[in-house]
């Protein structure tokens, strides 16, 4: 049991070449991911991507079929109680109809670890104060999600694993949310992410894998995903009554060509736009596989909030 | 909040390797909160908890008044609120192991709870020892309160020897873990923790009338009884019988005697039964989930 606080190499979590089939279903399909010590890290998909699979072979509770994984320098199909009290896990699924107070549970589990976070104070941090003395069945969805979050931090976790956290917040607590995940990870935690809300990843994440049937189809920095490829703008303009549109590097040379070529009496191209791709467009490209944002067929709009994946697709 | 963990706790992560709870000590923990839960849920409470105090009472008064001047008797003189209680001891053993643990688990295990659970350094064993606690201590309080009610309110005469006594002690213990641990196998049919009780409960129901626990054994029909023979609650009550009835009372029994061997047997074959299939079946997860 050495390399406690992480592996040797500064990663909380490194995976080369994961699989795992369930069926005739290829669920994760060589799959490569790091997580550094520290970082809020953020896996994107769609439904089925196999974010889930793959975290949940993380936390070990699922076994790989190949691959190698390390999760705080220990494969977590084998590690034991002392690993596990390294780790804070949120899951996706929780609807626990506790019959215990908010307060009865956060102490509860603090019980389990070693050197637990003080129960009261995880519960002010969370925004349950109020709640404490209330049972768990009473709770609303979100401020159930913030009780699962508590639980799932009381131990005081290097890494920590959130599945869809904000899942049916609305915004005002979704924000607070995210401050508190933020002020988590200025703490020294590490936090893995899986979430369908890009502007979650945005807000959040150091870094951003985009996993798509069962791989990572790209990685980087949420502002930087796709490279600078995919957030090539397109100008669109109007021309002998029919649209045109074009993805360039150069769109001020393009636009002064328009200028000269496609100007109307009054010197302006009809319907000229320049388009950056935004966060969403890129996203969309990147899990349809397409080779550009523009030739998803999603409408994208370049500002304003950014909807639920899961809805719009 | 303390979220700076960094050099303190990379310190104290180097030292902490010794310092994870006992797996006892967790299991105490559990205990207490399975406690709290069981006497919260009024679901729990009713018909687990009082059902048999609150059947004893009904039977005892219904039964003790059908006849003008004093008592009504049931087979061989003995009165019926004592000819009952054993049924009654029986029948909450069954309750509050089997049936206790087999919805409670179908429901925690849908609700994501035991997930959740295993999601944390608690240790299994952690686990089952909290649901041991909390089937052993609401055992003890259920069969305590059925006998100071029958005791003080229907004048049954409690056994005074210490073999009556043992008797009853190895019933109890082996009637309450045989019922614990087919509880827990039983709780991976219920497909969803709504279904759980809807499942459950009318198995306990049958047994219950099969069993001897509301009408004297015999005067069930033979392949009733056969078929009551081949499970723990009819031996459980019999058993219970030896204890609470005076020895003329084996002449009641199916076979004219307490049959306290058979009854070792059977138990133990359903405790190794339940063990066998509940270590093989149990899952932290819904069954959808992988």
């Amino acid at each position: 049991m050495t390399g406690r606080r992480t592996g040797d190499n500064g990663l909380a979590v490194e995976v080369t070449g994961l699989r795992k089939r369930y069926g005739a279903h290829q669920a994760v399909d060589g799959l490569d991911l790091e997580v550094r010590t520290g970082e809020i890290f953020a896996i994107l998909g769609p439904n089925g991507a196999g974010k889930t699979t793959t975290v949940e072979i993380l936390e070990g509770f699922r076994s790989a079929d190949s691959g190698q994984v390390q999760v705080l320098g220990q494969d977590p199909a084998h590690a034991g109680r002392q690993w596990r009290s390294r780790l804070g896990v949120v899951m996706q699924d929780s609807r626990e109809q506790s019959e215990l107070t908010v307060s009865e549970l956060v102490h509860h589990f603090a019980t389990f670890y070693p050197d637990p976070r003080d129960a009261d104070e995880v519960i002010d941090a969370v925004g349950l104060r109020e709640k404490a003395t209330n049972r768990s069945a009473a709770l609303s969805g979100g401020q159930r999600r913030r009780l699962d979050v508590a639980l799932g931090i009381v131990g005081r976790p290097e890494l920590l694993f959130l599945d869809e956290p904000t899942t049916g917040f609305d915004p005002q607590a979704r924000r607070s949310f995210w401050e508190l995940v933020k002020g988590l990870r200025d703490g020294g935690t590490t936090i893995l992410l899986t979430t369908h809300y890009l502007d979650e990843a945005a807000y959040l994440a150091d870094r951003a894998a985009v996993v798509r049937d069962g791989r990572v189809v790209a990685l980087g920095a949420p502002d930087e995903l796709g490279g600078p490829d995919a957030r090539r703008p397109v100008v669109h303009w109007t021309q002998d009554g029919t649209a045109h549109s074009e993805r360039t590097a150069t769109p001020t040379a393009l636009v002064t060509r328009l200028s000269r070529e496609a100007a109307g009496p009054d010197g302006e191209v009809p319907d000229l736009r320049v388009v950056q791709p935004s966060l969403e467009d890129v996203y969309l490209s990147l899990i349809s596989g397409a080779e550009h944002p523009q030739d998803t067929a999603a409408p994208h709009t370049t500002d304003g909030p950014v909807p639920d994946l899961e809805t719009t697709r | 909040m303390s979220t700076t963990t960094s050099p303190s706790a990379a310190s104290s992560a180097l030292t902490t390797e010794t310092r994870l709870p006992s797996a006892l000590r967790l299991g105490a923990a559990r205990t207490r909160v399975e406690l709290m839960t069981f006497f919260r849920e009024r679901d729990a409470v009713i018909f687990i908890f009082a059902y048999p105090v609150i059947m004893l009472a009904i039977f005892a008064t219904v039964f003790g008044q059908d006849r003008q001047g004093g008592a009504a008797d049931g087979p061989g003189g003995i009165p019926f609120a004592q000819y009952f209680l054993p049924g009654m001891v029986a029948t909450g053993i069954m309750l509050t192991s089997f049936q206790s643990l087999a919805i409670s688990i179908a429901v925690q295990r849908d609700e994501g709870a035991l997930k959740r659970l295993r999601a944390t350094p608690m240790p299994a064993v952690s686990f089952f020892l909290g649901k041991i606690g909390q089937v052993l201590l609401v055992s003890v309080v259920q069969v305590a309160l059925l006998l100071g009610i029958g005791a003080l309110a229907f004048d049954i005469d409690l056994p005074t020897t210490a073999s009556a006594w043992t008797t009853f002690a190895w019933v109890f213990l082996l009637g309450t873990a045989t019922g614990a641990v087919c509880g827990v196998a039983f709780s991976v049919l219920p497909r969803t923790g709504k279904s759980a009780s809807a499942v459950v409960t009318p198995v306990v129901l049958v047994l219950q009338f099969i069993s001897g626990v509301f009408f004297v054994f015999t005067d069930l029909p033979t392949w009733m009884q056969r078929v009551a023979e081949v499970f723990p609650l009819k031996w459980m009550a019999q058993g219970m019988r030896s204890v609470f009835l005076p020895p003329e009372g084996q002449e009641w029994e199916a076979s004219g005697s307490w049959q306290h061997g058979t009854t070792a047997l059977v138990l133990m074959a359903w405790l190794v039964l339940g063990l066998v299939v509940g270590v093989r079946t149990f899952r932290w997860r819904r069954r959808d989930d992988g």
